[in-house]
């Protein structure tokens, strides 16, 4: 069946915005073809520097013809309704058929050529483009992320008649922009075109292009007994910004070694777009770097290996400047200035957040185990290293700066690793604070964030977050769960705030495997100790997983319905059970009461193994219960009875969650 | 590379050679101070309206904060920009661009030349557009933007625009790392030429300045630009060329006023702010000269 191809050839497209457009390309082709009828056995699309393409295999030639059935007016409806429907459907009366008392037109549109419709959907596509930021040029008002300079468009081996604001679609493309032979050249179809970018030295697929810078870096160190250090966004921007990715090996000066390797590597990785290099022994960088090129250069690289080191000697010398001054100036000296660095128009200056920071840090000491003035120390110095130089110009630093520049002062080895480490955890592969004064710290700027936030009414909406305060929560979270940590929320958050973790907490079980339901459960209980919940949740998970777990939740259930039934009839009896017509509500009746004991002691050593142990025995007797013992009993006072049993076996089992709120 | 690579000059002069084929006038710079080539009204001004504009020239650009008395090798509070403009912009603008690359002997087959997204902005007058900053193996040596807006104005027919640090190009190609050790032509080093002129004017802008005298010669400028607007030429036509003089005079006193540190962080943006008003004025009484609506 016949295939579609399409190319829109333009200036360079930021490497940023590549992958996403070539999604919208194939959702927003996929969407407009299903919505013609035509449905390709396959499409693909593939985005790179200066070009989006797409792929379309098995469409048919034409749509086939479609037949629909449009409900008319009632039979003897009144003229007008009638002449109204034979207007609206082009048919005459006698072409109409009578069916249930109804006037029903069958229609029939013959199917249009595919290329008709192919022709309509890319300039639906092209001016309505999901572009993040869009431009316009010379005369043209056509909106593009850059100039759009020629458009191919083939269908079934033919070009597809039509053009949009002057750009007459063809099936002519180019090369690469410098090597090949520059001129364009002629395609009829998929094949013809990726075999004719190959041989013009363009790599169509973006994964390809990963793969080939990879494995040529990595055979660049290999060859010298290096290893390359690997960085997955770094290398999907470089795939966008070759087409023809060649990486080259050049030598940094070894006298920038003594900078600290984070400021080499972001020098390295922001600046010039290179990936650092390290010897596999010690894990030390080595004095030198590959840049990837876009061409394979007629001597060899060599050019454009020195011009880069150049380059990289000149950022670096910048680098060591800013280490030079800012070690001049203790952080304890650099707070002043943050009176004047605001923070957010509705939360003052970047000073009034230190003095916050400190006051958590304090608080939280009590908590974390660490003495309240190391605590405010750590939250006192832990923003000095914004105004410094190297942080002013790599802001990505923040923190391991001031982490360095502590050291250098001589302080104290858990305040340097406290300042060093508070901004973590940034994100899922992140490593989370531990030490109790980093761990501290770290809580105390996130706490801060979350409750200033919330108090100025600053909450995420869907997918606006601009303050992270999703990645704070989590983070939150993360440190309680690894420190172990004790902290009763609510002496930090408000019910609002309380609410956000809750559903953080949920979000990260979940991503986990586990059930969010049970968080539900247990968050209904009021508690707001995160390591608490979260080892009741994992306990619960254990039993509700068991078979007496299972067992047991149906039997709650059941009880709770009956309950609720009984409930509206009156107020349920009050007091002990205390009569047993029945030897099985004798033998739950004892359990109850036994099994009381042994979940108030589990849950006074906050043991919920043993917890979940205790309810388990309640299984067997409840079943046994419904099975046997009708509660609605004639007998009034039998009645009484039962309903104060089952309140019993609800009462006690939600001292451990809210088992309504679990599904199942 | 030619086996002798261009002085300062001769790169300026290959550069105009070119342009000059490509049928852009060839200005020369303008003679109020300005921080950067955008700023010259063969730019900002001409960017406007719909009449087609085709010009280049070497701007001198003065950035007081940057001033480094002479010690830093390649940090300078003057340095030239070579600044290409074209209305509107051809659709063959990127080769042309790289056509000049070829005339001043950067070789694309040997030299790894890369458009790296980059969107330009000048708050002060109000400007933006998209574009990139173009590397030539690793370094950055042009500024290309497509101009989206103009003293808060949409720009249409759109100028394409081409900045290039002179100073830098330079650096790289004669591949020498101080910029005072530039051959300006065969019998002058660029230090010869323009290290007194960093030394004198660093200590000027950074020590010696006259914070209340800039003060208010920047207010003075501010009250000049309506006045003048409203006054009428011998066509009844508004002043808007003099005018925006005296917008770049407040902007280079306010430059001035910061780089003395006598610019309190909060009172920035409203400086900033009040500049941007004043050429918002400028550009929409030029826009109504040229008989278009932006």
């Amino acid at each position: 069946m016949p295939q579609l191809l399409l190319e829109l050839f333009s200036e360079e497209i930021p490497a940023r915005m590549q992958a996403q457009a070539a999604r919208d390309l194939e959702r927003l082709a996929r969407e407009k073809l299903a919505g013609e009828g035509l449905s390709p056995e396959a499409l693909r699309t593939f985005a790179g520097p200066r070009r989006l393409t797409l792929v379309a295999e098995g469409l048919a030639a034409a749509q086939a013809e479609r037949h629909e059935e449009r409900k008319g007016p009632r039979i003897g409806s009144p003229d007008q309704a009638i002449e109204g429907f034979l207007r609206s459907t082009g048919l005459r009366r006698d072409q109409l058929v009578e069916r249930d008392g109804l006037y029903f037109a069958h229609l029939h549109k013959p199917g249009r050529p595919t290329s008709e419709i192919i022709a309509e959907m890319v300039e639906a596509i092209v001016r309505n483009f999901p572009w993040p930021k869009s431009m316009v040029s010379g005369v043209s008002k056509l909106r593009w992320v850059r100039p759009l300079q020629r458009i191919l468009c083939v269908f079934d081996g033919e070009i597809v008649p039509f053009q949009i604001d002057g750009h007459l679609a063809g099936d002519l493309t180019t090369g690469h922009r410098f090597m090949g032979t520059g001129q364009a050249f002629q395609v009829r179809n998929f094949d013809d075109y990726a075999d004719g970018l190959a041989r013009n030295f363009v790599v169509l697929d973006p994964e390809e292009r990963k793969e080939r810078i990879l494995d040529a870096a990595r055979t660049l160190c290999f060859a010298r007994n290096f290893e390359l250090v690997e960085d997955e966004g770094l290398l999907d921007e470089i795939a966008g910004l070759t087409e023809w990715p060649t990486p080259v090996m050049g030598d940094m000066d070894p006298a920038f070694l003594d900078l600290p390797p984070e400021v080499i590597r972001t020098s390295m990785r922001v600046h010039q777009r290179f990936f650092a290099v390290r010897d596999p022994q010690t894990g030390f960088l080595v004095p030198h770097f590959i840049a990837v090129a876009n061409i394979e250069a007629s001597d060899g690289g060599g050019l454009i290996a020195s011009g880069n080191a150049r380059v990289l000697s000149a950022r670096l010398s910048d680098a060591r400047f800013f280490w030079n001054e800012d070690r001049k100036v203790r952080l304890d000296d650099r707070l002043e200035k943050l009176k004047g660095v605001t923070f957010h128009a509705k939360l003052g200056t970047m000073y009034a957040r230190v003095e916050r920071i400190v006051a958590m840090a304090g608080e939280l000491a009590a908590f974390t185990g660490v003495a309240p003035q190391d605590a405010e120390r750590a939250g006192r110095l832990c923003k000095a290293d914004l105004g410094t130089g190297m942080v002013g110009e790599f802001p990505e630093l923040q923190g391991i700066m001031g982490g360095y520049y502590a050291q250098n002062e001589g302080l104290d080895g858990a305040l340097v690793e406290a300042i060093r480490s508070h901004y973590r955890p940034q994100g899922p592969q992140d490593e989370t604070p531990v030490a109790p004064l980093a761990a501290t710290l770290a809580l105390a700027d996130k706490l801060d964030t979350l409750t200033s936030f919330f108090r100025i009414g600053e909450k995420p909406t869907g997918s606006r977050d601009p303050f992270a305060l999703r990645r704070s929560a989590l983070g939150v979270i993360r440190i309680l769960l690894a420190t172990q940590v004790r902290l009763p929320l609510k002496s930090f958050a408000s019910p609002e705030l309380i609410g956000f973790f809750a559903d953080r907490l949920k979000v990260l079980l979940r991503e986990q495997g586990q059930r969010h339901d049970l968080v539900d459960a247990v968050f209904a209980l009021g508690d707001d100790d995160i390591v608490r919940i979260v080892s009741k949740v994992n306990a619960l998970e254990g039993f509700l997983g068991a078979e007496d777990g299972k067992n047991l939740l149906a039997g709650y259930k059941r009880a709770v319905n009956i309950l609720k039934a009984e409930e509206k009839k009156g107020a349920l009896p009050s007091g002990e059970p205390n009569v047993s017509a029945q030897a099985e509500e004798g033998a739950l009746t004892n359990a109850v009461g036994h099994m009381e004991v042994e979940l108030g002691r589990a849950l006074a050593k906050e043991d919920y193994q043993a917890a979940m142990r205790a309810l388990a025995a309640l299984r067997e007797p409840v079943d046994a219960f419904f099975d046997k013992v009708l509660v609605n009993s004639d007998v009034p006072a039998e009645r009484e009875n039962r309903l104060r049993l089952l309140v019993k076996v609800r009462d006690a089992m939600e001292r451990v969650a809210d088992f309504s709120q679990v599904s199942g | 590379m030619p086996e002798k690579p261009l002085s300062f000059q001769d790169l300026i002069l290959k550069l105009h050679d070119y342009w000059s084929r490509q049928g852009c006038v060839i200005l020369q710079a303008y003679d109020v101070e300005v921080g950067a080539g955008t700023l010259n009204p063969a730019t900002v001004l001409r960017a406007l309206g719909p009449k087609p504009w085709k010009v280049a020239y070497v701007q001198p650009s003065r950035r007081p904060a940057d001033g480094r008395y002479g010690e830093n090798p390649n940090r300078l509070r003057q340095h030239h920009q070579y600044q290409v403009i074209l209305k509107p912009n051809p659709p063959n603008l990127q080769d042309l661009y790289l056509g000049s690359l070829e005339a001043i002997g950067i070789d694309p087959r040997v030299h790894d030349i890369r458009f790296v997204e980059d969107d330009w902005e000048n708050p002060t007058v109000g400007a933006w557009g998209l574009g990139w900053e173009v590397w030539c193996d690793g370094m950055e040596i042009t500024q290309y933007t497509y101009f989206q807006q103009v003293g808060g104005l949409d720009v249409f027919p759109v100028a394409g625009e081409l900045t290039i640090g002179l100073e830098r190009l330079s650096l790289y190609l004669q591949n020498v790392d101080s910029v005072y050790d530039l051959r300006y032509n065969d019998e002058f080093t660029y230090g010869e030429v323009f290290l007194a002129n960093e030394q004198q004017f660093s200590a000027f802008e950074l020590e010696v300045a006259d914070v209340e005298v800039f003060k208010r010669q920047f207010e003075d400028m501010e009250k000049q630009v309506p006045r003048i607007l409203a006054a009428r030429g011998r066509k009844a036509e508004q002043l808007v060329l003099p005018a925006y003089d005296h917008v770049l005079k407040a902007s280079h006193l306010f430059n001035v006023m910061d780089a003395r540190g006598a610019i309190a962080v909060a009172e920035r943006q409203s400086y900033i702010g009040r500049i941007r008003d004043l050429c918002r004025q400028c550009a929409e009484i030029y826009v109504a000269q040229q008989g278009g609506n932006a």
